[in-house]
């Protein structure tokens, strides 16, 4: 069943967490994960795959440089699941 | 009509000894951060990395790879005569011919050995065990010597944020020869040519003869390689140890290639290895030796006493190529 992007959102944030320890609530549509979050390239590849299992959807490495706010990663997520 | 002779195959095959040579001069994070704008700290945090060994002008990568090879014939009980085939794993032996080992195997006395090397980057060293193995097996060769040398820190710019700054040199080695038990076994290994561009070299040296471009040095495409050396890999240790007729908790240790420490622990997070395998960590004192670090980082285990002979570890070589090798070997 395909995820609202709220849900997408709240998922994102949990898999953000885990990999980093960066509280769930911080983790908001308009922040950039490099510049905001802080997060490096090695994390935002794990925190990727462990989004293409929890959504179901597919990531290409061509497109991870493309997502660099939450909202890219959440609008991504969002319209290619399967 | 006569009928052909063949070798006669053996059944099983182990490995006898290790050696290992490091670079001489231990380079730290600080000497390297100022051109790639970094510190101590960050570099710590990303891979790990702490010190990586380096070889000062006077040694060369053939010096390494003879007092490896040295170490592990001394140790193993048999004479270099008796050494039937010399495999020397390198993507930084500076003559495109003739091969290292054929060099080598003169410095170490091996002089009735066939010679080659191998061009299979990180995997270089699992390839070959994984040839050393049949060889043995076939009745080829009676004896194996296999060889991992690198001196990356000729291929490396020290401005590159990709890759140069974890690349050391060293070279370790093995002697493979016939057991009354199966000590090595069977290999997976592949390689992925539509990645052929993710790791390797910046241009063709034949562009650099012709003055298109300058000396051509190691880089990746980070990101990308990680994904495959994690979660590619990780299906890849497991297909090997399907293969071994074993599990995770058999084994004494995972030798993986020591690419980057977060490579090396989300794979081994990814094997749901239980707490009695020890995971080779060489990378935090010796940096990333291509197909030098396996068998250092298994020398460095056994050394210090972390594991004992006759356990099982499974090594897993992926680099350049992208090609990959894994097989479970008996720690000797």
């Amino acid at each position: 069943m395909a995820h609202t992007q709220q849900e997408v959102l709240a998922g994102l944030a949990e898999l953000v967490n885990d990999e980093t320890g960066i509280a769930t609530d911080a983790v908001q549509m308009e922040k950039s994960f490099t510049d905001d979050l802080d997060i490096d390239s090695i994390s935002m590849m794990t925190i990727v795959v462990n989004a293409e299992d929890k959504f179901s959807v597919k990531i290409p490495d061509e497109e991870v440089k493309n997502l660099i706010t939450v909202a890219d990663a959440v609008n991504f997520i969002t319209e290619n699941q399967d | 009509m006569k009928t052909l002779k063949q070798s006669q195959p053996i059944q099983h095959s182990r490995i006898y000894s290790l050696g290992a040579a490091r670079g001489d001069l231990l380079v730290t994070n600080d000497e390297i951060a100022g051109p790639i704008d970094s510190s101590d700290e960050w570099i710590q945090q990303r891979t790990g990395v702490i010190t990586r060994t380096r070889s000062s002008e006077n040694q060369s990568l053939m010096d390494l790879a003879t007092v490896a090879a040295k170490e592990a014939i001394e140790k193993s009980g048999i004479e270099a005569d008796q050494i039937g085939a010399v495999i020397l794993a390198t993507i930084s032996f500076p003559y495109q011919t003739p091969s290292g080992a054929s060099l080598l195997s003169e410095l170490v006395g091996a002089h009735k050995a066939a010679a080659y090397d191998i061009s299979a980057a990180c995997a270089g060293y699992c390839y070959g065990i994984a040839q050393a193995d049949a060889m043995v097996r076939s009745g080829l060769s009676e004896y194996v010597l296999v060889v991992g040398a690198e001196r990356l820190s000729d291929f490396i710019s020290p401005t590159d944020r990709s890759i140069s700054f974890l690349l050391g040199d060293g070279a370790g080695a093995a002697i493979i020869g016939p057991s009354d038990h199966p000590g090595i076994s069977t290999t997976v290994w592949g390689a992925d040519g539509s990645s052929w561009d993710k790791v390797g070299m910046t241009d063709s040296i034949l562009d650099f003869r012709d003055g298109k471009v300058p000396w051509p040095t190691l880089v990746q495409e980070g990101q990308s390689v990680f994904r495959w050396a994690v979660w590619e890999m990780a299906k890849v240790a497991n297909e090997a140890l399907e293969a071994a007729g074993i599990e995770a908790g058999d084994l004494s240790a995972l030798v993986t290639h020591q690419a980057n420490m977060r490579i090396i622990d989300e794979l081994a997070k990814q094997l749901k290895l239980p707490d009695s395998v020890v995971v080779a960590r060489d990378i935090a004192q010796t940096g990333n030796t291509s197909a030098a670090s396996i068998p250092l980082a298994m020398h460095r285990l056994l050394q210090e006493g972390q594991v004992s002979s006759g356990g099982y570890a499974l090594e897993i070589g992926f680099g350049a190529g992208l090609a990959y090798a894994a097989q479970v070997v008996e720690l000797p």
